[in-house]
C-alpha cells in the first residue's frame, strides 16, 4: 500500500500511522445532546467498501492526512491535508 | 575552570570510506526551525529574504545554497524539514524572523552526514523506502523518511552525494549502519 501524501508525494505506507476513522475531525459542539457525544466517540462503521480515516505521516512530513480508501480493493481514492480543513493555513 | 571542548555529533565515527562511497561530516553552522504561524506564511518569506538573502523552501526543497553551506562557507541555506516547518541553516536567526514564526534552536541536536562517491545511492536504496531515481529525486530535493527505522531528513546535493540527517543520539547507530551497508554495496562490486 502505497499513500501519495500532498507534501512529500507517494510514499511506503511503513511511514505512516494509522488513527482511525476520520469523524475524529467532527466533534459536536458543547452543547450538542449525549447522543451526538455517544456517536461521535463510540460508534464506528465498518464497511467493506470505502471509508474515510486519519493518518499520520509520522516518519515523513508529520502531517495528519484525511484518506478516502476501500477497504476491499485497498485503493486510496484520495488524500486530503487534514490542516485544509480549518482556517487558511 | 576547566575547558571543556565541545564535540561535534560524528566527532570519532567519520571519515568512512568503503569502496567507492565516502562518509564524512557535514557541517550546517547553527540550526533553526522555523514554523511560520497561520496566516504569516508571505510575511515570513519576505521577512527571511530581506535578512538572508533566501526563499522560504516549499515541500521537498532547499534554499540557498546548500553546497556552500556544508562547506562552512558561511552562507545562510534552508531545507523544508516537515509540515509548514524548515531548517534555518547557517547563520542565528534574524530577530524580525520571530515575529512571523516560532523559532527553536535546534542546537546539537541533529548528526548531520555526507555520503558521497560511486554507490552511495546504492547505500542508501537498502536503507530507505524513498524513491532515489535521479529522475524522481533531484539534486537539491529534500524529504523527511525513514532510514532504517530512524526519522531522517535526506537532501540530493549530487547524482551521487547526499547530506543525512538523524537525531544526535542515534550518530552512532547512523554510521553504524551505514558503515555496514557500504561494506555491503563494496563487496558486491556496486556503483
Amino acid at each position: 500500500m502505497r499513500i501519495a501524501c500532498p507534501n512529500c508525494g507517494e510514499r511506503d505506507r511503513r511511514e505512516f500511522y494509522y488513527l482511525g476513522d476520520a469523524v475524529a475531525l467532527d466533534r459536536p459542539a458543547a452543547g450538542a445532546p449525549p447522543e451526538a457525544w455517544h456517536g461521535y466517540l463510540h460508534l464506528r462503521d465498518n464497511p467493506c467498501g470505502v471509508t474515510r480515516d486519519l493518518w499520520y505521516h509520522e516518519q515523513g512530513c508529520a502531517a495528519w492526512l484525511v484518506l478516502t480508501r476501500d477497504t476491499a480493493t485497498h485503493e486510496v481514492l484520495e488524500v486530503a491535508l487534514a490542516a485544509a480543513r480549518g482556517a487558511a493555513r | 575552570m576547566v575547558e571543556l571542548a565541545a564535540k561535534t555529533p560524528l566527532a570519532g565515527l567519520v571519515p568512512v570510506t568503503l569502496g567507492g562511497v565516502t562518509l564524512i561530516e557535514a557541517d550546517l553552522g547553527r540550526l533553526t526551525s522555523v514554523a511560520p504561524y497561520c496566516g504569516q506564511d508571505r510575511a515570513l518569506a519576505a521577512a527571511l529574504r530581506a535578512a538572508h538573502g533566501i526563499a522560504a523552501p516549499g515541500p521537498g526543497r532547499v534554499a540557498g545554497q546548500i553546497g556552500a553551506r556544508i562547506a562552512g562557507q558561511g552562507e545562510a541555506a534552508a531545507i523544508w524539514f516537515g509540515h509548514r516547518l524548515f531548517l534555518l541553516a547557517g547563520p542565528a536567526p534574524d530577530e524580525t524572523l520571530a515575529a512571523h514564526a516560532a523559532l527553536a534552536d535546534q542546537g546539537d541536536g541533529w548528526a548531520c552526514a555526507r555520503l558521497e562517491g560511486r554507490g552511495a545511492a546504492q547505500v542508501l536504496a537498502r536503507l530507505t523506502p524513498l524513491d532515489l531515481r535521479p529522475g524522481v529525486f533531484r539534486r537539491g530535493q529534500t524529504a523527511r523518511t525513514d532510514l532504517r527505522h530512524m526519522a531522517a531528513s535526506i537532501t540530493r546535493l549530487g547524482d551521487e552525494d547526499f547530506l543525512i540527517l538523524v537525531f544526535r543520539a542515534f550518530a552512532r547507530t547512523l554510521v553504524h549502519d551505514l558503515r555496514q551497508t557500504m561494506q555491503g554495496v563494496a563487496a558486491r562490486g556496486g556503483g
